[in-house]
């Protein structure tokens, strides 16, 4: 099953094919490209003989080779990069495959860090990179296997290329696809030879991405693209105070709105069933719903942050302890002492939320782009009480995820609202919805203590407090009072500093709900920690980047990085101001997610306390770099996610509610305001790293780092305050 | 009735006039490539040409359309700039979620058509009113001035 088969064009006939398909195919995989040829034996109800070597790869006797991808598209071209790493030890090359996403099925498609189908914390690759290049080598040492058997030769003499195997002595080629049928029933070996990296033909190599063409005219289909037949639309509206419920619901008005069907109102929320979306929305307009506030009507960010301020001043949990830190902090040497807050946030994927769902008498079948499809799956399954077996849950491309589509909240709304519905529904949430009943950024408070001796760091003590996400959405990661994620680049600070204690503070935050946010812990640590650092730098007199190198004797990859940003960002030398600002660079390094980057911001401060990002240039090493193109778009686009959060982005909460709604009041950076961006990647045969969320560490804390440079002003909030940039407020440093 | 002329094909649909364009071109239409994002102009996802002339159809109301002639990024395709920007974009790999570059497409290629060679200003006030969540607008500068130097 693929992608096309959703009905675009309404044509009858064509649904009831798809239906027939569907109903028979049981479990439906969506894909980019469907071989015309297989797609008609299908629907004839025959089909051609599959080799199966693992839950990866498929070769059928036409010649389709197909890779299931365990790691889910949201733009971040994991796809792309999951098909290299196969095809490379499989040995085809790239315009010899399909892809399609893997079906909910944690035995077969477990991320093998997590333990489960998920895609996250930047590790589709590192994962996943050493068991899909065995499962590669293996089909490929069965496929040689049976050419060899053919041929009755040795299979040492039989090389691949291309999708076929050569018996080298003689030139024989034959294709895999003619070996369907021997080679099923051939054990896969224990220990496949893997290719030495050197003769990779694929990985390394920036080749084209494999979702790209559909997405230039408008054929690709996302989850808010599905389209069935006697489909209806739907949207809803949860109570605006988190944890208020329905009380009363006018819905007069409302049923008299042209074009919809029905109200569906539960505890919580209040939904439009409709004709089409527009119905829906003029709706839910006409709908008149009195709502029970509950206990957080009264709640505000200013309640918030007293609370986490007031949690912060107890002893954390210590997460990690080197030395004597307190000793080192209380006597010998110069003691500093600063705090950085870092606000809510949400996801605002491009994608508004949204999952269409039919729920029949013993079956229940749902439609939507997800982080974690076997969670939409049970999720559905515990709603509608149906064994999950009952559950068909479809994965469809996402028009971002960022941690927004890890949780399934939008899901399991869906699936209630499909209970009260005859046929299938595609419930879309408003871009209000999105973004007043995200699953937020937490609000982290770093405490961060350091003392000087002969201009190195002696002693340092850094205590988060934050929310756990883990306790919540991954028990196992939070241990003893200690979630793994929220001291991530925290407990693991490259510096080399004799005395160290890394504490956690557990503290969540009133009413507001807390997830994953794209950079997860270390968007908050790397920027606390490179922050201080820069402050340390200037009392110790020293210049930002000789002082950061002074400390990483233990961490070579990073001071090559660090050294080939300094040459590549001229720093040291003077900037011109080109709008008749103040202007500055700043530097961060960091280790998050096993690649090492050091990041140089340029910014130009104006006299009202605009900040222009003007230049921003990178160094990584990430190991092997499995598509060089790929590397450098997620740190260009990495670096301005982050950069919007940095200038932008925070969400407020007010009696209880949200303040923010849409893309006028929470801010997104635009073309005009795009920094020129430079890339630079260092050659490594170490492992690959994750780079997914890296870019996004990295920018708030050089573009921070750079504005202290420009204006001698150290920040220590986000989003960066014009008022205190401006001189027209002073800055929390200070008080 | 209304009756609109869609990537050049005429037809009518039955839907109030005040019904905005995106919503009549998805969920009656089944044309899904065109995007909603804010639903108040404020993205740019949503970008179609009338008469090829960049427009957010999720603020405009079919009724308000008359008979000038819709493009969609189903048919841009068609047209000399529409093929050089899809080009474009595909070789210099600008796209990574996508969703929102069914609407930076159709800005950019509007942009070509009324400035064949644009600078780096005529490119921040063509498309600074389309938001890309992914962040691949340095992508998107070079793959205008790449796709003006494309011959057709």
């Amino acid at each position: 099953m693929n992608t096309k088969v959703i009905d675009r064009l309404q044509d009858p006939a064509r649904r009831n094919a798809i239906k027939a398909v569907a109903a028979a195919g049981g479990v439906l995989l969506f894909g980019f490209h469907i071989p015309t040829v297989r797609a008609a034996q299908k629907a004839a109800g025959t089909s051609p003989l599959q080799f199966e070597p693992n839950a990866f790869i498929r070769v059928d006797q036409l010649g389709t080779i197909k890779l299931i991808m365990p790691q889910t598209e949201m733009g971040q071209g994991v796809y792309t990069s999951i098909a290299m790493i196969l095809a490379e030890e499989l040995d085809v090359s790239l315009d010899q495959v399909q892809v399609e996403a893997a079906p909910p099925n944690e035995k077969l498609y477990a991320n093998p860090v997590f333990g489960i189908q998920a895609t996250g914390n930047s590790n589709s690759v590192r994962a996943f990179w050493m068991p899909l290049r065995k499962a590669g080598a293996s089909a490929r040492a069965i496929l040689v296997e049976a050419a060899a058997k053919k041929w009755n030769v040795d299979p040492s003499v039989c090389q691949t290329d291309r999708g076929e195997v050569i018996h080298t002595p003689t030139g024989r080629r034959i294709a895999y696809r003619l070996l369907v049928g021997s080679a099923t029933g051939i054990a896969s070996p224990t220990d496949p030879p893997l290719k030495s990296i050197d003769a990779f033909k694929l990985i390394g190599q920036p080749l084209k991405r494999l979702d790209t063409p559909d997405k230039v005219n408008g054929k690709v289909v996302y989850g808010i693209d599905v389209m069935l037949p006697n489909m209806k639309f739907a949207t809803l509206a949860a109570c605006p105070v988190f944890g208020g419920r329905v009380g009363h619901v006018d819905d007069s008005a409302a049923l008299a709105s042209p074009g919809v069907h029905q109200i569906v109102v539960l505890d919580d929320f209040v939904a439009v069933v409709a004709d089409n979306m527009w119905a829906a929305k003029e709706g839910l307009n006409a709908l008149r719903i009195e709502w029970q506030l509950g206990s957080n009507a009264k709640i505000s960010t200013r309640d918030v942050w007293e609370q986490t301020r007031a949690a912060s001043e107890q002893d954390g949990v210590a997460a990690k302890a080197v030395g004597d830190a307190s000793q080192a902090l209380s006597q010998g040497g110069d003691r500093f002492d600063a705090d950085y807050e870092l606000p809510f946030l949400a996801h605002a994927t491009m994608e508004p939320l949204n999952c269409t769902v039919e729920v029949k008498q013993d079956s229940c079948e749902v439609w939507v782009g997800s982080q974690v499809i076997s969670r939409a799956q049970a999720v559905a399954a515990k709603v509608t009480g149906l064994p999950r077996e009952k559950v068909i849950a479809h994965n469809l491309l996402m028009g971002g995820g960022f941690g927004r589509r890890l949780e399934v909240d939008h899901i399991e709304k869906a699936v209630r609202v499909a209970q009260k519905v005859e046929g299938p529904v595609k419930v879309v949430w408003t871009r209000e919805e999105d973004i007043q009943h995200d699953v937020y950024r937490p609000v982290y408070l770093d405490k961060l203590s350091a003392t000087l001796k002969d201009g190195k760091i002696v002693g340092w003590r850094h205590r988060i407090t934050g929310s756990s996400i883990m306790a919540r959405w991954f028990p196992a990661g939070f241990q003893k009072g200690i979630d793994i994620d929220a001291v991530d680049s925290a407990v693991d600070l490259p510096y080399n500093i004799p005395n160290l204690r890394i504490e956690y503070v557990r503290h969540e935050p009133p009413a507001v709900p807390t997830g994953f946010w794209r950079g997860v812990g270390p968007n908050n640590n790397v920027f606390a920690a490179e922050s201080f650092v820069d402050e340390l730098a200037k009392k110790a007199g020293q210049d930002p980047v000789a002082f950061r190198r002074a400390h990483l004797d233990k961490a070579p990859r990073l001071k090559a990085v660090l050294d080939l940003v300094a040459s590549k960002s001229d720093w040291g030398k003077p900037i011109p101001a080109r709008h008749g600002g103040r202007t500055g660079r700043g530097v961060e390094v960091q280790g998050a997610f096993a690649t090492y980057i050091a990041t140089v911001a340029e910014v130009e401060v104006d006299k009202d306390g605009e900040v222009r990002v003007t230049r921003v240039v990178l160094a990584i090493d990430t190991g092997i770099v499995v598509n060089p193109d790929t590397v450098v778009a997620q740190m260009q686009g990495g670096l301005i996610f982050g950069i919007t959060a940095a200038l932008y982005g925070e969400i407020t909460v007010e009696n209880g509610r949200v303040q923010q709604s849409n893309f006028h009041d929470y801010r997104m950076l635009r073309m005009d305001q795009t920094p020129d961006i430079q890339i630079h990647i260092i050659k490594s045969t170490e492992p690959p790293g994750g780079i997914g969320e890296t870019g996004t560490t990295a920018a708030p804390p050089a573009l921070r780092n750079a504005i202290f440079a420009a204006t001698g002003i150290p920040l220590r909030r986000l989003p960066i305050d014009r008022d205190v940039l401006a001189g027209r407020k002073p800055n929390p440093a200070s008080t | 009735m209304v009756a609109l002329t869609i990537n050049g094909q005429k037809s009518s649909v039955e839907a109030p006039e005040q019904m905005p364009l995106l919503w009549v071109l998805r969920d009656l239409l089944g044309l899904t490539g065109t995007k909603f994002g804010c639903g108040i102009g404020q993205c740019g996802a949503c970008t179609v040409h009338l008469d090829g002339s960049p427009v957010r159809s999720c603020l405009l109301p079919i009724g308000a359309v008359g008979n000038r002639a819709i493009t969609t990024v189903e048919g841009v395709g068609v047209t000399p700039s529409g093929a050089k920007i899809q080009k474009a974009w595909l070789e210099l790999e600008v796209i990574q979620c996508g969703y929102c570059q069914s609407g930076q497409i159709m800005s950019a290629t509007a942009l070509l058509n009324g400035t064949p060679q644009p600078t780096d200003a005529d490119i921040n006030a063509a498309m600074s009113g389309n938001i890309c969540r992914c962040g691949t607008y340095v992508r998107i500068r070079e793959a205008i001035k790449h796709a003006s130097k494309l011959q057709p």
